[in-house]
This record gives structure tokens, C-alpha cells and sequence, in this order.
């Protein structure tokens, strides 16, 4: 009995001296704690609905079965993007704000390449419109870069002035190049630049789903090799970390910085094109809207704690209450409420901290219930 | 000659209203950031402070006998309250849990806008609030009989058609200012952003002067958001909410070196380029060059963008902002 006891103690203080578990766990009981947040605020205000409410949250993937499923693919895809974008910058110490930014010039690339460059013969044509995407998407990320690490202005500045200078450009230029007068928004693209379903159409009928999704995994798996398993990344991370240390050491800091902003401007540059190339009716228009994936970036990455297979989970995940947020609006609640629950989530799992204290003050307990036993508990001690 | 000098103050007339919000947010920005605390949910807080001075401005005129410039001042002390109320959770999370205070500014960011709708929602069944802003509005500044708008230059300027926000909005710059520099208090505040562990030393309680610099933020920030309200947009609509001051006020703040005379001066840049698109009868060279309005509205983010690559060689960051402060750290 002692013993499985003291197994059992040892077990819990091992645990909380693990920040990788306690991460978990905190981000696990941070989403139940804004759901249930979500809930008392509708039961607070209109207490009939709530419980439907409640249980169209839960179950918005699977409603109208594989179709909903899709939807939450479909949404889950540029979101993913975006968060990766936003939590590649993050590892190599920059915070782009300028998702939505480099986003929207890269919307208006793969449109435009969408919309003109017929001449490109089948496939050619949604290859070459995805990567028009990226490659302006890298160019508007480059230029904060280049401000970062040359004139030393914060990124978070250039990148906001980017924002609305691509969303004022970008709105423009729809009505140069690519305007559909009678809805003020953009052309369709040409079929061949739609990407193709990838076989996803078979798993996910009935949606409009497309081979984004894959390119968005297949970005993952590249941004987690780049990042753990290459000098390069390893470079990128060490000046994130200390960016006079990496300088020391012998790594070109300013010109890592320019290669992040690139990458990371690349990732939401394509974000734009799986929003734009399908056949769902994406248009950009004109009004002067930033695009709110580039925001919603910033919530997957601070739940995926920037690290790529997190980002997937958690970019998944925002899909799911999102295509929530679409059944809602039979209700009383309309998407609102669905924003609510996320910042109510990120903001508890900011609070981590909480279950780390509690770990601590648990493993001082368990320790003094044990000091009679000679062996004593693990215990490291000391912050960070 | 006094063409022009009519022009020139029409012109920095039409600036301050973009100008004073900007000024106000980001030194609600400043205070927190020189305490320690980055506060990247200004935009949140601003559009928290703006729904609920708003919602509860149109009940006040609705249902009292309040109204014209005793309502604003009321709405402002609302503004303010709601402002210092929302951002005790930033406050609470950065300084008594050390939490990441992007993390906490982000999710406040998000929270406010949608809270806003859910509130207005569920008391007026409305999205958009709207109230008489018309009420506010003063054609000509009167002090004791005296009528301010006839003096040249300063008259056109800041004493015809113009709301209170302009002179409240200075008042504040001139309090802060002398809060920061000239008191005990600024001291000790500025000392907690840039080494937090001497002024612990020298006997400063760092938590509470954090606690302070955020709940100040907060409350700056609220009002900023019923100025943006009044005079620029005119009503709550969700789907704008602020329009991005908030991180326009946060780019002020970097630009303006954390100082707030500086902040001043780049408000005021910034006011006037972003105004440019109504400017167009004013200056008749802008109106020769026939310039979309998308071009016209870039014109303010350019400029902001090459004053940064001049100006932030040297940038005088507080040093500790953005650290957590952990008592058993050296």
C-alpha cells in the first residue's frame, strides 16, 4: 500500500516537473474551462437556448457527418497556415502580426495569376497560382525583415502598417485587374486554377473542400524538419533565443531574421491562395476588412505553443468551434460567442503558470509526507 | 497670406481628431509598458471602453434628462471605468500569474469585440450602437462670454467646430507627462520597466507599481476608445470596431520612442496624412493629382514606415518590458 502510494506521488511530482505534460494538460483544461465559460454566458443571458447552444458547440463536426467534417477542413486549412506562419516567427523571436497582410497580397497573386494566365495548360496553372502566392506572400514578408534587421524598426510596427497598406492596395488593384463589378468583388478564377480535391472529395463529400489541406500538411512536416532538424533552423532558433550569442557564435543574425520574415511570409502567402482557389465562392472584396485568418493565425500558434504538430492540433481544433459558430446562427447566439470561447482559451492557457504553482505546491506536500521515508522525492527546484 | 493660414488651421483642426485618440492610447501603452507590462490589448481595451461608454451613453439619453456636454463627460468617467475593469485581467495574468503578456493581450484582443456584440445583442437586440453624437458637438468655444473662435489662427484651430475631446485629450498629454518626469510615482514607475530588481531593492513594491501602470493603461485606453467613437466614426459598429487605433496607437508609441512629446509629434503626423483624403478641396495640388482613395488612405502608413527607418537606429525600449518580474531572480 505504502509503496503504490509513493509510486503514485513520485508519478505526480515527475509529472509537474515536466513542462512538456503540464503544457498539455493546461492547454486540455484551458479549452474545457472557456467552454464551460461560454456556457454560463448564455446561460446567463438566454438561458433556453444555452444547452442547445452547448451541444451544437460540442457536436458541429459531425451534424450533417462527413460534409460537416470537411467543413471544419476547410476552415481548419488557411488558419493552420497562418498559425505556422505566425508560430515559425515565434521560434526565431519575431512576432508577425503581418499574417493577414501577406496573406492578402498573396490572395490577390494566386487570383490574379488565377484569373489571367490562361495560357498555362492544366495542372501548370493552380501550381503556378499557389506559388505567385507564396512568392509575394515571402516578398511582403521580407520588407518588415529587411526594416528588422537593417534599420531596426520592431516588427510588430512594420507589420501593422503593412497590413493596411496591403488591404488598401489589394483592394485597389481587385478593382483594376480582377473586378466583378455587379458584386464589388473579385473574378472567379479559371477551373484549372481551382486546386484539385486530392482525393479529399471521396472522404469529405458534399463540402468544399480541396487539396489545400494537404499543402498545409505537407508545410507542417517541412517547417518541423527546417526547424528541428536542420542547421539552418537550428540557426534561426538560436538567434530567436539570443540574438548576440548567435552573433557571436558565427551566425549572420540580420540576415536570419530576413530568411524568418521570408519563411513566415511564404507560409500566410499560401494561406491566401487555399482560401482564394476553389470553387466555393471565395472572393476578395472591397470593403476595407483585414482578413481575420491572419488574426486567428495568432490564437492556433499561441495554443499550438508554436511548435508545428501543435499548430496542426490546434488549428483543427479553432476549425471545428468555427464551423460551430455557422450553426449557431440559428440560435439566439451568433458567432460571437464562438470568439468568446477562444479568447477565454488562450487566455487561460496563458495562465499555465496556475497549474505549474499548483504542481509545485502538490510535490512540497507529497515531500512532506514523505520526509520520514529516507529516499526522498525528485525535486529539482529553481524557475526556468 | 490669410487663405493660407486658414487652410493650415483647418488642417490641424481635421488632424487632432485623429491625432487625440492615438495620443491617448498610446500613452495608455506607455504607462504600462514603462511599468513593465506590454500591453498589446490597447485595441481590445479601446473597443471594450467604446462599447460600454456607448451602450450606456444611449440608455443615459434615453431615459434621463442628461444630455450635451455633462452626457460626454459621464460617458468619458465610463469609458474610463470599463477600460480600468477590463484590463485588471491583463494586470492579473502578467503580474500575479508572470503569464506570457502577448498571450493575455491577444486573447483580451479578441475577447472585447465579440463580447461587445454579445452584450449589445442581448440587451438592445442590436448590433450596431449608435447615439446622438450630434449632442456633443461644439460649433464655437465659449469661456465666460467670451467667444475663443475670433482669435486669429488659434480660433479656427481648436475653438470652432470641434468636440471636448481635443482639450481633454491635451490635458492628458500635459498630466502624463508630469506624472511620469516630475513625481515620486513616475519614477518609481519607469524604474520597474527598466530593472525591476533595484527598484525592489530599493524598496519599491514592483507588483503594485505594475498593477498601476496597467489599470492607468487601461483606463487611457477606454477613453480612447469613446474618442474614436465620437468624433471619427460616430457610432459602435462591430464590424469596424476601433479600425485597427489600437495597434495604430501601438506604432505611435514605438515610433514616438516611448516619450510622450514625441508621441505627440507623431499623432499629429500621422493625424494629418490619414486625413488627407479630406483634405482634398483644402490643398489643391492633392486635388491636381487625382489620387484614388486607397492611394490617398496608404499615403499615413508609408510615411509612419520611412519616419521608422530614420528614426529607430537607437531604440530606447523600456528594458524590462515585457518580463515577467520573479522575486527570486537575479
Amino acid at each position: 500500500m505504502k509503496n503504490i502510494w509513493k509510486k503514485f506521488t513520485t508519478a505526480i511530482s515527475r509529472f509537474f516537473h515536466d513542462d512538456a505534460g503540464v503544457s498539455f494538460l493546461a492547454s486540455t483544461l484551458a479549452i474545457f474551462a472557456g467552454i464551460l465559460f461560454s456556457f454560463f454566458l448564455m446561460l446567463a443571458f438566454e438561458p433556453s437556448d444555452a444547452f442547445r447552444g452547448l451541444s451544437i458547440i460540442l457536436s458541429a463536426g459531425f451534424r450533417e457527418g462527413m460534409s460537416s467534417l470537411g467543413n471544419v477542413v476547410v476552415k481548419s486549412t488557411p488558419i493552420i497556415l497562418t498559425g505556422l506562419s505566425i508560430g515559425f516567427a515565434f521560434k526565431t523571436g519575431l512576432f508577425n502580426i503581418g499574417a493577414t497582410g501577406q496573406l492578402t497580397v498573396g490572395a490577390f497573386a494566386s487570383i490574379y495569376i488565377g484569373v489571367h494566365w490562361t495560357f498555362l495548360p492544366g495542372y501548370s496553372h493552380w501550381m503556378v497560382a499557389v506559388l505567385g502566392a507564396i512568392i509575394v506572400g515571402a516578398i511582403w514578408g521580407v520588407i518588415p525583415g529587411i526594416l528588422k534587421a537593417f534599420f531596426n524598426v520592431h516588427e510588430v510596427v512594420a507589420t501593422i502598417m503593412l497590413n493596411y497598406i496591403a488591404m488598401y492596395a489589394v483592394s485597389r488593384m481587385v478593382q483594376d485587374f480582377v473586378f466583378e463589378s455587379l458584386k464589388s468583388e473579385s473574378q472567379s478564377v479559371h477551373p484549372n486554377a481551382v486546386i484539385p480535391k486530392m482525393f479529399l472529395d471521396k472522404v469529405f463529400p458534399d463540402s468544399s473542400v480541396t487539396g489545400g489541406f494537404w499543402l498545409a500538411i505537407l508545410a507542417v512536416i517541412i517547417i518541423y524538419i527546417v526547424l528541428n532538424k536542420t542547421t539552418f533552423g537550428f540557426q534561426l532558433k538560436a538567434v530567436g533565443h539570443n540574438k548576440d550569442a548567435a552573433k557571436y557564435a558565427g551566425i549572420n543574425e540580420k540576415m536570419s531574421v530576413v530568411y524568418a520574415m521570408a519563411i513566415a511570409g511564404a507560409l500566410a502567402g499560401l494561406a491566401g491562395a487555399v482560401i482564394y482557389l476553389t470553387t466555393s465562392g471565395a472572393h476578395i472584396s472591397t470593403t476595407y476588412i483585414l482578413q481575420p485568418e491572419g488574426f486567428d493565425g495568432i490564437a492556433v500558434a499561441l495554443l499550438g505553443l508554436s511548435n508545428p504538430i501543435g499548430i496542426l492540433g490546434a488549428g483543427i481544433f479553432l476549425g471545428y468551434i468555427k464551423v460551430a459558430g455557422l450553426y449557431l446562427q440559428t440560435l439566439t447566439f451568433k458567432k460571437e460567442i464562438i470568439d468568446i470561447i477562444i479568447s477565454a482559451i488562450i487566455y487561460l492557457s496563458a495562465l499555465s503558470i496556475v497549474f505549474k504553482s499548483l504542481g509545485r505546491w502538490l510535490v512540497k506536500i507529497i515531500d512532506r509526507l514523505n520526509a520520514k521515508d529516507p529516499e526522498p522525492v525528485a525535486k529539482t527546484g529553481g524557475d526556468e | 497670406m490669410m487663405d493660407f493660414i486658414n487652410t493650415f488651421a483647418e488642417i490641424v483642426r481635421l488632424s487632432m481628431f485623429i491625432a487625440i485618440p492615438l495620443i491617448i492610447v498610446a500613452l495608455a501603452g506607455l504607462f504600462s509598458e514603462r511599468s513593465g507590462v506590454v500591453n498589446i490589448a490597447l485595441e481590445g481595451i479601446m473597443v471594450f471602453g467604446a462599447v460600454i461608454s456607448s451602450l450606456m451613453i444611449g440608455i443615459l439619453f434615453n431615459n434621463t434628462d442628461l444630455s450635451g456636454q455633462w452626457l460626454f463627460i459621464i460617458g468619458m468617467l465610463i469609458a474610463i471605468g470599463a477600460g480600468v475593469v477590463f484590463s485588471l485581467l491583463h494586470a492579473f495574468a502578467s503580474v500575479n500569474m508572470k503569464a506570457n503578456q502577448v498571450i493575455s493581450g491577444t486573447a483580451l484582443n479578441i475577447f472585447a469585440p465579440a463580447f461587445g456584440v454579445f452584450l449589445a445583442r442581448a440587451i438592445f437586440n442590436v448590433s450596431k450602437i449608435s447615439y446622438p453624437t450630434r449632442e456633443f458637438f461644439i460649433k464655437k468655444v465659449t469661456i465666460f462670454g467670451l467667444d475663443l473662435s475670433n482669435i486669429p489662427v488659434l480660433g479656427p484651430m481648436f475653438f470652432t467646430k470641434t468636440y471636448i475631446t481635443v482639450f481633454v485629450g491635451i490635458l492628458i498629454l500635459v498630466i502624463a507627462y508630469i506624472i511620469l518626469y516630475k513625481t515620486k510615482f513616475g519614477l518609481r514607475l519607469r524604474a520597474c520597466g527598466e530593472h525591476p530588481q533595484a527598484a525592489d531593492a530599493a524598496g519599491v513594491n514592483v507588483y503594485k507599481m505594475r498593477y498601476a501602470g496597467v489599470l492607468i493603461s487601461g483606463g487611457l485606453a477606454g477613453l480612447g476608445g469613446l474618442f474614436y467613437i465620437v468624433p471619427i466614426s460616430g457610432n459602435y459598429d462591430p464590424l469596424y470596431g476601433v479600425s485597427g487605433y489600437g495597434f495604430l496607437a501601438l506604432a505611435v508609441l514605438i515610433s514616438g520612442q516611448w516619450k510622450p512629446g514625441r508621441i505627440m509629434v507623431m499623432a499629429l503626423l500621422f493625424g494629418f496624412f490619414a486625413k488627407l483624403s479630406n483634405m482634398t478641396d483644402l490643398i489643391p495640388l492633392l486635388d491636381n493629382m487625382h489620387l484614388s482613395t486607397e492611394t490617398l488612405r496608404i499615403i499615413p502608413f508609408v510615411v509612419t514606415l520611412f519616419v521608422l527607418m530614420l528614426t529607430s537606429k537607437n531604440s530606447s525600449a523600456p528594458r524590462a518590458s515585457g518580463e515577467p518580474y520573479d522575486k527570486g531572480k537575479r
